[in-house]
């Protein structure tokens, strides 16, 4: 009897964990491949309106964002700047980065780069026509308001 | 005797993995971004004769400084304006008032009854963003309602459910007749 007692004192076996790495990658991978790390550090605010009748910015490449609202350092007044790149920029630097923007695309690209307006909600539209004017002046006529979803009379 | 390597302890894999884990879950950003999408107007030539346009096919939107907006010369609340731009557009021959109509044939909608009518829309400097959003919005939302409407009447389907071809073919029987007005210098 004594031989079987041993297997009488049955121990639940533990769960084998050698699978979690494996598991973990996936996940990495997963996260890997669908991470944009954000290209930018926001220097002004953009709480954008919201509106109802929007669409899905399609193929994220071919997006370049201007970005317009007041400074995110209060030192530097309430009054709406315009954020290119990584910088505060003037309308007239517009042209140049466009061209920029263009350049770093693929020839087959170029003509379906969408410009997001990505602008704050208090902003005047002085500054947000300026943009636009010196958007038609370089071509660049696919443009992009970025809003959030919600109805657009609470705005 | 050969002397057996040691395995590499691989406990701490998993660890590893965690904290690239980590790395990525923080800088991801999945969020997709929305938006109105439109075409600027290429633009226009210094000597270039204005287009005339007949007044009855002009409706007017105009936006303040303090976000107040007029319609044809009269006051209007922006909730009533998605409705004022709907009748505007829908075409209704022998009204004199309202804009002219042509009946132009596309494919697969046949013949449609259009209307010449254009809506201008011009604002402020010290417009908010906000406003011309929303008011931007509400223009959408007249001419969204319009393809519907269009898309039941010719297929008997939501607009959403359509084929490409058909919503192309809606999409050239309803024009977003949206014009925005040059930036006036004072």
């Amino acid at each position: 009897m004594g031989k079987f007692r041993k297997e009488g004192k049955k121990e639940v076996p533990q769960v084998s964990t050698s699978s979690l790495p494996d598991i973990v990658y996936m996940l990495i991978f997963f996260f890997m491949i669908t991470t944009s790390m954000r290209d930018v550090e926001l220097k002004v605010k953009t709480a954008m309106p919201k509106a109802t009748e929007i669409q899905k910015l399609e193929r994220k490449a071919l997006v370049s964002s201007i970005y317009i609202g007041p400074p995110r350092d209060s030192k530097l007044g309430t009054e709406s700047r315009i954020q290119l790149d990584d910088s505060f920029a003037r309308t007239t630097d517009i042209a140049d980065w466009i061209q920029k923007e263009r350049d770093s695309r693929s020839e087959a690209d170029r003509p379906l780069l969408t410009t997001a307006l990505k602008v704050h909600k208090d902003t005047r539209m002085g500054v947000v026509t300026d943009v636009k004017q010196e958007l038609r002046k370089v071509g660049a006529f696919r443009i992009n308001y970025t809003t959030l979803k919600g109805s657009a009379l609470e705005n | 005797m050969a002397r057996k390597t040691p395995e590499i302890n691989s406990s701490s894999q998993a660890d590893i993995a965690f904290l690239l884990l980590c790395f990525f879950l923080m800088t991801t950003s999945m969020d997709v971004d929305y938006g109105i999408t439109r075409r600027l107007p290429p633009p226009v030539e210094q000597n270039d004769e204005d287009v005339k346009v007949k007044e009855r096919n002009v409706m007017n939107v105009m936006v303040n400084k303090s976000d107040r907006l007029l319609v044809n010369g009269r006051p209007m609340d922006i909730s009533l304006l998605k409705d004022e731009a709907k009748r505007f557009m829908t075409p209704r021959p022998g009204d004199e008032t309202a804009p002219e109509v042509e009946t132009k044939t596309f494919d697969l909608v046949g013949d449609v009854l259009m209307s010449k009518g254009v809506i201008s829309l011009q604002n402020d400097r010290g417009t908010s963003y906000a406003m011309y959003i929303s008011v931007q919005n509400e223009l959408a939302r007249a001419f969204n309602e319009m393809k519907e409407d269009l898309a039941w009447k010719k297929f008997h389907k939501h607009l959403d459910q359509l084929t490409e071809d058909q919503t192309k073919a809606i999409n050239e029987a309803v024009p977003v007749r949206v014009s925005e007005a040059e930036p006036v210098v004072y």
